[in-house]
């Protein structure tokens, strides 16, 4: 079984971010970059359906972006992937253009699962998965919380508004992790050391014959202070009170 | 602009959060001089229907291949819907449901698609969203370069919107059933929940952290003092995690958005992402033993305390209130 994880890059979510004086973007100068949580959750279970499931699986970690990347796709060869794929770009990239890219790596790649985050921390956007599967026609699953191989595809749980949905999928497919899948694991020092070594496949966007035309454009960008003053209250009887007053209670 | 707004239903009434996406499309098509046409799908779709045509004409697809929604099937439709009726814009809600479906909806039609859209506005004739990114650190303004356009709406951000005078007429859908994926089977649906409402609709919502020790706990307090709010019970990821409380109650940036009048944090500590969920809220209160815990950045009122001790006294004076 190939198994494909997308993996994008994101500012570390323990970070202040702060835009820049004339709102155009981000102040990025000093921003610290790790892989997208929810696509760690995605590689682990790559590493887990392997080691549960088919020994003999391939899996293929890909960016698509500048060529900086390299070191959030070393971190998931350190975790165990098999092979790393960089899709240089230097454009601009919003979610469309990052589905047409890896729609084209599929065609490439041929895999049976591509597994993927369900959600970029840094844009929140929540749709490369849905598009990707919708250009390949393929089914999907978001939001999954569990994945299992069975007879004719994978028997998969997935996150809704009301609780847990149970499906069976037919392969190939594009499933979506949430964050009960897993618990990525931690890459040990040599495996991190034997990363560095390793080679990192690339390829240029124009080259898979994407040209990239912007969907959705960032006009603006602020960042809104919403703090309030906070009134310290003693005790439960006062905060009764309180909310009586603000008419909530 | 022509828009066409998704109704999600349970089988019966429209949810809450399409009425949201309803306030939105009117908005937009007063705003461009514009008409509003509702969709619902589904099997035996006539209740929701008839719910839907009292604030709008509806189209409905109506066939078995239909219930339960998949999102193969459903985008399917909603997409031929939208080409064949030449709509401009076509709006949901941002819930989970409407994230997988609009997604793939967005994928068919061409990827002009914004999501969690807080706010808007008509410039020289072109919409432009609000929408938040990096955990609600950072609002975007963006425009979509092209259509159909697809957008989800935060429920939060937008007053549902009223029935109309008159109600609007039903249309039948043709669906073409032997063009719909069949690669997804549902096997196991939730099991219908308990009393208490979600978290996106209820006036007030009680939310605890990672200071509960255990889902017993989070019960007797957490709970017991949102069902004398009438309220929802919410909780942190932190929790969560710890299998403490169910993925339905995360309040945050990778969870559930909510707004209410009122907002109790109950040992949480106030992370962005957590903030991100909850910040819009009318009045908040936080609970919390550490005075340095950033929740109480964001709160209206704070009692620095330990939750077992407070949250016990607020239940014993709000049901003496009550008697
Ligand atoms: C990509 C990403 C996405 C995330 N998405 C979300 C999300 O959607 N929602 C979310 O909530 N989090 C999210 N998180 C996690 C978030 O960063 C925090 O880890 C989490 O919100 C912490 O939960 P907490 O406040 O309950 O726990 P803690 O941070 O551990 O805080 C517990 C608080 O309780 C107080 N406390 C402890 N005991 C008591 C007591 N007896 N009485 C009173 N106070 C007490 C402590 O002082 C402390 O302030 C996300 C993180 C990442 C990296
Ligand atoms: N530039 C990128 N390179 C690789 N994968 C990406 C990229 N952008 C998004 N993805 C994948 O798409 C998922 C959803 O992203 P988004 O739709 O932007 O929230 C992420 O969790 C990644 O798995």
């Amino acid at each position: 079984m190939k198994i494909l994880v997308p993996t994008k890059r994101v500012p570390d979510p323990d970070q202040r971010v702060r835009a820049t004086a004339d709102g155009s973007g981000l102040e990025d100068k000093d921003l610290y970059y790790v892989p997208n949580p929810f696509d760690l959750i995605a590689v682990e279970e790559a590493l887990a359906i392997r080691e549960r499931e088919i020994e003999d699986s391939e899996i293929v970690t890909v960016g698509v972006g500048v060529t900086d990347y390299e070191k959030e796709l070393r971190a998931t060869l350190a975790m165990g992937a098999d092979r790393a794929l960089l899709v240089e770009t230097a454009a601009n990239l919003d979610p469309w253009n990052v589905a047409l890219a890896l729609e084209k790596v599929v065609e490439r790649e041929q895999p049976d699962l591509v597994l993927m985050g369900k959600q970029a921390i840094d844009d929140d956007s929540n749709q490369v998965g849905q598009f990707l599967a919708a250009r390949l026609g393929w089914p999907q699953a978001t939001f999954i919380a569990s994945f299992a191989l069975v007879e004719g595809g994978a028997a998969i749980q997935r996150e809704t508004d009301t609780g847990m949905e149970s499906l069976k999928i037919a392969l190939p497919a594009v499933v979506t992790a949430d964050l009960r899948l897993n618990e990525p694991r931690y890459a040990s020092m040599p495996q991190i050391m034997k990363a560095q070594r390793r080679p990192i496949d690339r390829v240029a966007l124009e080259d898979l014959g994407v040209t990239v035309a912007p969907r959705c454009e960032i006009v603006a960008l602020e960042v809104p202070s919403a703090n309030r003053t906070c009134a310290f209250l003693d005790s439960a009887d006062e905060l009764l009170d309180a909310l009586r007053n603000e008419e909530v209670c | 602009m022509k828009v066409l707004v998704h109704f999600e239903h349970d089988g019966g009434a429209i949810k809450r959060g399409s009425l949201s996406a309803l306030r939105f499309a009117r908005d937009v098509a007063e705003q461009t001089g514009g008409a509003v046409t509702g969709l619902v799908l589904g099997s035996d779709a006539g209740d929701a229907a008839s719910d839907a045509a009292r604030y709008v004409p509806v189209l409905v697809a109506d066939d078995t291949a239909l219930k339960p929604a998949i999102a193969g099937p459903h985008a399917r439709v909603i997409a031929d819907a939208v080409t064949s009726g030449g709509f401009d814009v076509v709006v949901g809600a941002a819930t989970s449901a409407g994230k997988d479906v609009l997604g793939r909806v967005g994928g068919l039609l061409g990827g002009f698609m914004a999501s969690d859209v807080v706010g808007h506005e008509v410039a020289d004739g072109e919409l432009l969203f609000r929408r938040p990114m990096f955990a609600g650190s950072a609002i975007a303004t963006v425009r979509l370069c092209g259509g159909p356009q697809v957008v989800t709406v935060r429920d939060a951000s937008y007053e549902p919107s009223d029935a109309a005078a008159e109600p609007g007429a039903i249309t039948p859908l043709a669906v073409d059933t032997g063009s719909l994926p069949r690669d997804v089977e549902v096997t196991g649906t939730p099991p219908s929940q308990g009393g208490r409402p979600d978290v996106t609709e209820a006036q007030v919502v009680v939310s605890g952290g990672r200071a509960w020790k255990s889902s017993e706990d989070f019960e007797t307090h957490v709970g017991a003092l949102a069902d004398l709010f009438g309220g929802a019970a919410g909780s942190s990821r932190a929790l969560v995690d710890a299998g403490i409380t169910p993925n339905e109650l995360q309040v945050g940036q990778t969870g559930k958005i909510v707004a209410p009048q009122l907002y109790l944090a109950l040992g949480i500590s106030g992370a962005v992402q957590h903030l991100a969920g909850m910040r819009n809220s009318k009045v908040i209160v936080a609970i919390n033993e550490d005075r340095d815990a950033p929740i109480f950045q964001v709160s209206n009122y704070g009692i620095v305390g330990d939750v077992y001790e407070v949250v016990p006294l607020l239940i014993e004076k709000l049901k003496a209130a009550d008697a």
